[in-house]
């Protein structure tokens, strides 16, 4: 109803608009604007495809198809961003060769925008993740990892701003506990903040002050636990300014993400896609000037 | 006169919406989703398949170049409580951990002991190549060295009694069980096992912490760290040796 209006509205707007050509400023019905998020985790480098006898895994995977279904997708949407849960060593010979290098390099060329840290990307030591950096044209976000008296100190960011057609995306990372999970020579003095309260804290940061449309947080914590430990679905409903969980650690293959309740009762998308990049997560965002939205709040359709 | 009024109206118009889609945030208002599978129907990309090349054919010339010769096909599954193929990991570890623990240490170990579903493929007859020592150990678990008290020890065997399993254990320990597992001699370097001494025992960081319920590992006297991975030990132990000599001996055995 009120989209019906404002249409009308601004009819006249929209002619003279038309007539001086400053279609950025978009006032009509078309205000919509359309993300695309796509996403992997736990591809301990994976690189080639899986062989024809290698069990449920058989022929999935590979980096190359990778890159094909995601130039693809940019063509549809070039609003695309690609993102990682972390979890991008150990696995293959590759990691034990070329100590990460292939991974990072490969990832820059498939041009992913961030990815955060996993428990196995300290698997060659924190110098060793800290040597592979250079290959590494994409941002490191882990708001929980404090590493100040180690070799990464200045080397990851808490979060990112990523600004597609006019849209605000704010995307932030968080790592899992690391002791008990990685030797503590791996990690050295890499200090574990509690994610709850950093996810707030940042989150609150990019919604109030960064004035982000999108929060999403990348997120190695993993699925869900029998017990307390914390989760991607504790940390969901935990919080209040996030719109999209993305994660990893667990390997699990969800078909389509978990909705959950936030603190203040709205919607969270938590998801994951499994491991070895067998599959390739998709979200997409429609926003709306807010003058422009029906009353009925978001509307989700996973499949 | 009203056409300017209407190109008036009309920007005054603009104006407003401008401030107000300036002060308005966007908000979502759809999401939707799609897992996709990544399969043959995807063609690989040609550039990034290319620039793989280079570091496959690498990769794969160093994992497939022959270390050592081996004369007979080696299985998990060729032996009761000891096996030719468990044999060797337990030696070979013996042999390539021991000089770094004499070294921190001054003793040497007095056994290794892996477990039996650690040993993750056959050894095929012909030649062995770092990637056999992949395929048999694709974990990247490390050696360490526990020191454990003789009643530990014996308690390492209640446990075998029990797992009726071929677990690999190094040729320094001898282990003679009846019919029905349970043990009625256990020998180390020729001796018994003394209650009021300690052993160095070498095993996986991953049965050390606990992995197939080997609880004797808790708690030791005194763990050593070796930062060597298994799969290392046995591309050395590969190197080291021309031809695998293997076999089913007598080191763990019922009557």
């Amino acid at each position: 109803m009120k989209r019906k209006d404002f249409i009308q509205n601004t009819a006249a707007a929209t002619a003279f608009l038309s007539l001086g050509g400053i279609s950025s400023l978009s006032f009509n019905s078309k205000a919509e604007k359309h993300i695309t998020i796509l996403h992997t985790n736990d591809v301990h480098s994976h690189i080639e495809p899986f062989g024809p006898d290698e069990g449920r895994n058989a022929n999935l995977g590979g980096v190359g198809r990778r890159a094909t279904l995601i130039e693809q997708i940019r063509r549809e949407n070039p609003n695309t961003l690609l993102l990682d849960a972390g979890d991008i060593f150990q696995g293959t010979p590759y990691f034990n060769f070329y100590g990460g290098e292939l991974e990072f390099k490969l990832m820059s060329k498939l041009k992913y925008d961030a990815a955060t840290i996993g428990n196995h990307d300290f698997d060659n030591g924190i110098d060793g993740l800290y040597a592979q950096l250079p290959h590494a044209d994409f941002d490191f976000l882990i708001s929980n990892y404090d590493f100040s008296n180690t070799v990464m100190d200045g080397q990851t960011k808490d979060y990112r701003v990523y600004n597609k057609d006019g849209v605000k995306i704010g995307i932030f990372g968080i790592g899992i506990e690391l002791q008990g999970l990685v030797n503590d020579n791996l990690y050295k003095e890499t200090k574990y903040l509690d994610p709850v309260e950093m996810a707030t804290e940042v989150s609150s940061k990019l919604k109030n002050e960064e004035k982000c449309d999108i929060v999403i947080c990348l997120s190695h914590l993993g699925y869900e636990y029998n017990g307390n430990k914390i989760s991607d679905r504790k940390l969901a409903q935990a919080t209040e300014n996030i719109d999209l969980i993305i994660g990893g650690h667990t390997h699990t293959f969800l078909k389509k993400p978990t909705v959950e309740k936030n603190k203040a009762g709205k919607d969270v998308l938590v998801n994951q896609v499994g491991c070895y990049g067998l599959y390739l997560g998709r979200i997409d965002f429609y926003l709306d000037a807010d003058n422009n939205l029906k009353g009925d709040g978001v509307k989700i359709a996973v499949n | 006169m009203k056409t300017i009024r209407i190109l008036l109206i009309a920007f005054s118009a603009l104006l407003l919406s401008c401030k107000e889609s300036n002060k308005d945030q966007l908000s979502i208002s759809e999401i939707s989703s799609e897992r996709i599978q990544i399969d043959e129907s995807i063609k690989g990309d040609e550039d990034i398949n290319k620039f793989i090349a280079p570091f496959k054919e690498h990769l794969n010339n160093t994992l497939d170049s022959t270390l050592a010769y081996n004369p007979k096909l080696l299985s998990k599954n060729d032996g009761d409580l000891n096996t030719a193929i468990g044999n060797m990991m337990a030696d070979a570890l013996m042999l390539q951990a021991n000089p770094v623990i004499k070294k921190r240490t001054g003793r040497d170990i007095d056994f290794a002991l892996l477990n039996h579903g650690g040993i993750r493929s056959e050894l095929p007859q012909g030649g062995v190549s770092t990637r056999s020592a992949y395929n048999l150990m694709p974990f990247e678990n490390e050696i360490v060295v526990a020191e454990l008290s003789g009643v530990k020890i014996k308690e390492m065997l209640r446990y075998l009694e029990k797992a009726k399993t071929a677990h690999p254990v190094s040729k320094e320990i001898q282990i003679r069980a009846n019919k029905d597992y349970s043990i009625f001699e256990a020998k180390i370097k020729g001796e018994q096992i003394d209650k009021n001494k300690t052993y160095l025992v070498a095993t996986s960081d991953y049965l050390y912490n606990g992995g197939d319920n080997m609880a004797f590992f808790k708690n030791p006297i005194n763990l050593y760290s070796t930062n060597y991975k298994i799969r290392n030990a046995l591309i050395d132990y590969f190197t080291s040796v021309d031809t695998i000599k293997a076999d089913i001996d007598k080191r763990y055995i019922r009557e």
